[in-house]
């Protein structure tokens, strides 16, 4: 079965999917209000696996709770937390459940998250994930043996276009593609004059693209990006402009950059559509949509 | 030359696996753990002062040449009687030596040291762990640098998206195995090997525990 998302992609529309996290526990409550919110909104949710190596309730169980509410998910898997083998198991459940997207990712390192002492396990990386899932659609597992039963997926990956050194991370970007990458989602992106430049090189690849918009929520919070963050640079003036905000209108001003940044990509026509990131403030999304004439 | 690389164990752990046993026989080593300062003579002899100091009563001390040689043994044996009249031996060496002395002793061993690696000294004072001898070595497409041990996470198909200014996500004092063999492939004008897709790594090169039997 086509997913939906895989059509929106394929009809040349700008597409716009947003980041929706699981919770730390079973209440559900909030989570399946953002989902309740962003289903008619967006084209697909994504939802994160044990995001920055925290423990929550799994990727898989939240892309089915989007599914049952009638929404379309994006499954993020990283690779570590499974092996190959736990791996094909979750895409095997993942399609019988009509969960058909997928976003491969490697994973950050456990020592990131709140499980400092556990053993990562890293068996695939992100291309191979890739691969391992136009394996499967062929009808066969890594180990070389039959499914009974096939599988079929939208697969991503990501690229972090404001990489340094650059050309590694373009490398890695490339063979995602090779292994079968149909979309990629950017790290964030501020400077949208450099992301040109990223997409003139990208143009020549068959993927679709969609840039990264993470909501910049106060002007300690850009920085801290800048900081900690691989590939992310809020430019100065982006950072200046937030501490601009008056007292309590930061949040205000993240939504009209946002807004503002997206409305640009999409009226330039830089890519196939934009990856929304509210982390923590999902239920902003619908706004900044708003803010960026795409309601 | 490669090394056992090794650190000395907190002093509340060590009180831990050491109470209740009084009479304590202190072993160091006279290589790796020299050269690192954890188990050499010195080291051997402040941790016999600090015990002292503890209350516990030390049977003797013994610096051995190199205590993961079987012939560690037999120098042990001219210590039997003050090695038989402690509870416990604290062995300040790698874990090599630690399993060495307790394989020929009948007595309770208390490493003193975590042996974190087997790495090479690439600096003055500074070592490297550069290979884990995984049993199906890759270098070969990768300019000689290993990204099974060098890279964080073993990743054998370029950077993840951690990597920032060369440096690993995990630690900026960590140069990023990635960075590096880019820079070395770049260099030697193969970057042909960087862009090579290379399938799930095969784990099956030598499974844990290794054992090898060499037949004539
Ligand atoms: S690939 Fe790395 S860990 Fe494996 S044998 Fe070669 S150098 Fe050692
Ligand atoms: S930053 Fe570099 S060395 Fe560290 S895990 Fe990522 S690729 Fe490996």
């Amino acid at each position: 079965m086509v997913s939906s998302f895989k059509e929106a992609l394929k009809s040349g529309k700008f597409v716009v999917t947003g980041e929706v996290a699981p919770p730390k526990g079973t209440n559900l409550e909030k989570f399946v209000h953002h989902i309740d919110l962003l289903k008619d909104k967006v084209d697909a949710m994504n939802v994160t696996d044990h995001q920055s190596s925290v423990m929550r309730f799994p990727s898989l169980g939240g892309a089915l709770l989007v599914k049952e509410r009638g929404g379309e998910p994006v499954l993020q898997m990283t690779c570590r937390d499974r092996n190959r083998l736990a791996l094909q198991a979750d895409l095997l459940f993942a399609s019988s459940r009509g969960i058909n997207n997928v976003l491969c990712l490697t994973g950050d390192s456990v020592m990131l998250g709140d499980h400092k002492e556990a053993k990562s396990v890293f068996d695939m990386d992100s291309s191979q994930l890739v691969a391992t899932v136009r394996k499967m659609e062929k009808g066969k597992d890594l180990g070389g043996s039959d499914l009974d039963g096939g599988v079929s997926f939208c697969a991503g990956a990501i690229v972090t276009p404001e990489a340094n050194p650059l050309e590694p991370q373009l490398i890695k970007f490339e063979k995602k593609i090779e292994a079968g990458a149909e979309f990629i989602q950017t790290q964030a992106v501020y400077d949208l004059d450099k992301f040109k430049d990223f997409m003139k090189y990208a143009r020549q690849f068959p993927v679709k693209i969609l840039a990264g918009v993470i909501l910049l929520t106060s002007a300690p919070m850009a920085r801290f990006m800048n900081k900690n963050i691989a590939g992310v640079n809020v430019p100065k003036e982006l950072v200046d402009e937030m501490a601009s905000a008056p007292k309590g209108g930061a949040l205000a001003k993240g939504i009209e950059i946002a807004g503002r940044m997206i409305r640009r990509i999409h009226e330039e026509k830089m890519c196939d559509g934009v990856h929304i990131m509210a982390i923590g403030k999902e239920e902003l999304i619908p706004d900044i949509m708003a803010a960026a004439g795409l309601d | 030359m490669i090394r056992s690389v090794t650190q000395q164990k907190p002093e509340q752990e060590i009180d831990r696996l050491l109470k209740g046993l009084d009479r304590v026989f202190i072993i160091g080593c006279g290589t790796c753990v020299t050269l690192t300062h954890t188990g050499g003579e010195p080291e051997v002899s402040a941790m016999k002062e600090t015990l002292t100091q503890k209350g516990k009563l030390i049977t003797g001390t013994l610096v051995v040449p190199v205590a993961c040689d079987n012939l560690t043994g037999e120098m042990l044996k001219e210590f039997g009687k003050q090695i038989d009249q402690a509870d416990a031996l604290l062995i300040m060496t790698c874990a090599f030596g630690v399993q060495n002395i307790a394989s020929q002793l009948k007595k309770m061993v208390i490493p003193g040291l975590n042996t974190l690696f087997i790495g090479k000294e690439t600096a003055f004072g500074e070592f490297n762990e550069i290979c884990t001898q995984c049993g199906t070595c890759i270098i070969g497409e990768t300019g000689g640098i290993c990204p099974v041990t060098s890279c964080h996470k073993g990743l054998v198909n370029g950077p993840c998206g951690g990597t920032d200014n060369g440096k690993c996500e995990i630690d900026k004092n960590k140069d990023c195995a990635w960075t590096l063999i880019y820079n070395r492939l770049k260099e030697l004008g193969r970057l042909d090997c960087m862009r090579k897709y290379q399938p799930p790594r095969n784990h099956l090169g030598e499974p844990t525990p290794g054992k090898l039997r060499i037949e004539n």
